[in-house]
């Protein structure tokens, strides 16, 4: 078993350290970094599949609260913004407070026949007020230097604080999205997750004020140096002449990659050890129990919904607090590159291969379908040009499929997933059981 | 006469554009209610198979445009519709043998059911991204209206039009047609019978002699076919664009959920339930409420209950409504 997992993650290695050397180090640690927030959101994935059976298909939307929240911590203030509209923000969110009240207040009050109306009506009314102060507010912000601005900011602490908060935010969004949903049979957790991430990414793209939409947050603060200080600094230049660098800006670009690579892996380290202890506990014990047979695991006294809720918020967070780390490293948040196939089902081919239920087989998964995800493009690029090279130069056909060479990563991931499921339904790392007879059921 | 006025002005906005919606969003709930009933799972490959379809009609479209094969005033599209269907059918029951079946004799959980769909959600999209690629595709030709806003506002004799599109007539009565022989297929027809008796009890049915792979071949054929209708009369109405198959998938599930999972009458009213609501809550009632109240009264803002930007949020609410209100929808479906 252990030497299984020695192998592959050898193999791994070695396949990252042959791209150093045949395309370039850059190349090779761009993948490595991108490969470590994968499995990240892997590891959150798998807490919430492997561990307990749920199936989250919104993924992407907590991915993005995620790098929301690194907007909003890293992001200098714009003072304007607040000076001309933060009297109408501070109306709106007493307003909204006092919607929350009065419903909270009015659904004890009322006699249980009333009760859905009054909600509505209360929560219909509380709209209206809030819409009073808050249209506004939004315009006023959105006019200052839209081409800059237009959004009140962040809060201008550093982004790194934003990972733990964003683990936060997200556990949030999931406890609420948990609570209507789990419970019911396991299709609509799936739709109802599906649902509430297309509602947040709406948010983050059409809510200007919040995150600048469409028009994109870029130039978040890094946590690691820049390169244009690290040419100019003298250590940098000795250093990268100790370790015979011909070029000097790639070797700044490697330098800041190594500086995100060495902060991801303690994140990812951090989280594993975590997750292991969990795992290897009663508690972990307890889930498995619950996965393979929740009837059972009822009789012998486990609330399983509350269980289910656990596991659900966590593995949020997780996700969470790798979408974080995402926008940090891009340094930028663009919300229409948050698409379901890309950030929710991808991840879900790299927990199945990996080995769902096993930490260990999530992160393999996470760096081998990254890999192989961000490698698809040059080989179909080379593998449509072989396939067309008979048509001839001019054929259009064969433009076309050339021009079409990059979605082969799309039929790649299907092939993967379906061949996985089918032929080894355990994953390249299989889970680790108590005993033979704790098989999975389904 | 201002009363006049603003039913117009709401007709023209809100119903017209909601029944066509409507329409198309029940033709592909119809598809994923009967996957659900018969194959017991939420196939999340569903829109990707609709695109497939539309995207095969929409290749025959413009090789029948290039022969100058037309039968306008209609779109061309029509004619290719047929060949469209067959081939989804086709790429659903290829799908069904080569995935779908071993899970099926191995009795899986609808969830391993579910995450399959997902890798043929996959397999679908790279071949839609690879044939036809990932930007906006226009098919559409013949009249563009059937009554245009000028002409009716002079008939009517009113200020405000209601203009009607080709596509719309065309989605409803296509759909009409479509949803009356599919009842009429399920109701008096041996096959028909089968497949309801086994989606009711699956036990029961095998014990009395039906084919189950006779009935899921069935199922399959039928949910494809719809689909391809669906997405092709979508792509008359709006237009064709590969991702937005991904995004159609919520208002659909929410309709097959809101109607009752597995029940064909109850996806049709949740379509209907959702498109509607998609609509009105999206729509700026401002000039509407103008016509109603005295003369140069008019409210300030939009009076829109939500930007058209959350049109998505709305299947949302209505879903979680149901999950929290009704888990078993408007008729009670399957539940577990």
């Amino acid at each position: 078993m252990t030497k299984r997992v020695a192998l592959l993650y050898g193999l791994m290695c070695l396949v990252l350290i042959v791209i150093g050397f045949l395309q370039s180090w850059n190349v090779a640690f761009g993948i490595f970094n991108l490969c470590l927030i994968s499995a990240v959101m892997a590891l959150g994935v798998n807490m919430q599949w492997g561990y307990a059976g749920l199936f989250n298909v919104g993924v992407m939307g907590f991915t993005a609260l995620g790098g929301l929240t690194a907007v909003l911590v890293s992001m200098p203030p714009v003072g304007q913004a607040w000076s001309v509209a933060g009297g109408d923000i501070a109306l709106s969110v007493l307003s909204l407070a006092g919607t929350i009240v009065a419903v909270i207040y009015a659904r004890k009050v009322v006699p249980p026949v009333l009760k859905l109306p009054v909600t509505l009506v209360l929560m219909l009314a509380g709209y209206f007020v809030i819409g009073i102060f808050f249209g506004p507010a939004t315009d006023a912000i959105e006019s200052i230097d839209p081409a800059l601005s237009g959004y009140l900011g962040g809060a201008g602490l550093p982004v790194v604080l934003a990972w733990p908060l964003a683990g936060l935010v997200a556990a949030g969004a999931g406890w609420l999205i948990g609570r209507i949903a789990l419970g019911l049979r396991a299709d609509y957790l799936a739709i109802a997750t599906l649902g509430i991430s297309e509602i947040i990414i709406a948010v983050i793209k059409y809510e200007e004020w919040l995150s600048r939409g469409v028009k994109n947050v870029t130039g978040i603060p890094r946590p690691v140096p820049y390169e244009v200080n690290l040419i100019e600094s003298e250590w940098f230049i000795n250093l990268a002449n100790f370790f015979g660098a011909a070029e000097l800006s790639d070797a700044a670009s490697l330098f800041v990659k190594l500086c995100y690579a060495v902060l991801f892996v303690i994140v990812l380290a951090i989280i594993m050890w975590f997750a292991e202890r969990a795992l290897k506990s009663p508690w972990g014990r307890m889930m498995r129990a619950i996965r393979d047979n929740r009837d059972a695991a009822a009789a012998m006294g486990k609330d399983v919904k509350r269980r289910h809720l656990q596991t659900f918020v966590l593995g949020c967070a997780v996700c969470g607090i790798a979408g974080a780390m995402l926008t940090t490293l891009d340094g930028q948040l663009t919300p229409t590159s948050y698409i379901p196939l890309r950030y929710t089902f991808l991840i879900w081919v790299m927990v199945i291969l990996g080995g769902s239920g096993n930490n260990w087989g999530a992160i393999l998964g996470g760096f081998i379908i990254w890999f192989l995800w961000v490698e698809a493009e040059p080989f179909g690029n080379w593998f449509m040009a072989t396939v067309t090279a008979p048509l001839g130069e001019d054929s259009g056909l064969a433009d076309h499929l050339v021009s079409g060479a990059a979605y082969m990563r799309y039929l790649m991931m299907g092939a993967i997933l379906l061949v996985v499921m089918r032929f080894a339904p355990k994953g390249l790392i299989p889970e680790q059981t108590g005993g033979s007879a704790a098989s999975r059921s389904s | 006469m201002e009363i006049l006025n603003a039913l117009a002005l709401f007709t023209n906005f809100v119903v017209v554009p909601a029944t066509a919606y409507g329409a198309q969003l029940a033709l592909g709930a119809l598809g994923v209610t009967l996957i659900f009933g018969i194959l017991r799972f939420a196939n999340f490959a569903h829109g990707e198979l609709m695109s497939f379809g539309t995207m095969i009609t929409i290749l025959v479209t413009w090789f029948l445009q290039n022969m100058g094969v037309s039968i306008a005033p209609f779109p061309t599209a029509l004619l290719a519709l047929p060949i469209g269907v067959l081939a989804a059918v086709s790429m659903a029951l290829l799908m069904d043998r080569s995935v779908f079946r071993f899970y099926r004799k191995q009795r899986s959980n609808p969830i391993v059911f579910a995450i399959v769909s997902v890798g043929v959600m996959f397999l679908l999209a790279g071949i839609i991204r690879i044939v036809i690629g990932p930007a906006d595709q226009s098919f559409a030709d013949g009249e563009r209206f059937i009554i245009g806003a000028f002409d009716s506002r002079r008939a009517l004799g009113l200020d405000e039009g209601i203009a009607i599109k080709q596509s719309q007539v065309i989605t409803v009565v296509v759909t009409a047609i479509v949803v009356a022989w599919l009842f009429w297929f399920l109701q008096k027809t041996r096959s028909g019978k089968a497949m309801r008796a086994y989606s009711d009890d699956e036990d029961l049915a095998l014990l009395s002699g039906i084919n189950p792979e006779r009935v899921v071949m069935i199922c399959w054929i039928i949910a494809a076919a719809l689909a391809t209708i669906a997405g092709t009369l979508y792509g008359l109405d709006k237009t064709y664009k590969p991702f937005i198959f991904l995004q159609i998938l919520l208002p659909i599930f929410a309709a097959t959920i809101l109607g009752g999972i597995g029940q064909p009458i109850g996806a049709i009213l949740g379509a209907f339930i959702v498109a509607f609501s998609e609509v009105v809550v999206t729509y700026a009632f401002k000039k509407f409420l103008a016509y109603l109240g005295p003369t140069d009264w008019a409210p300030d803002g939009l009076v829109q209950l939500l930007s058209t930007d959350y049109k998505f949020a709305v299947s949302f609410i209505i879903l979680v409504a149901v999950l929290l209100i009704r888990p078993t929808g408007i008729i009670r479906g399957k539940v577990i």
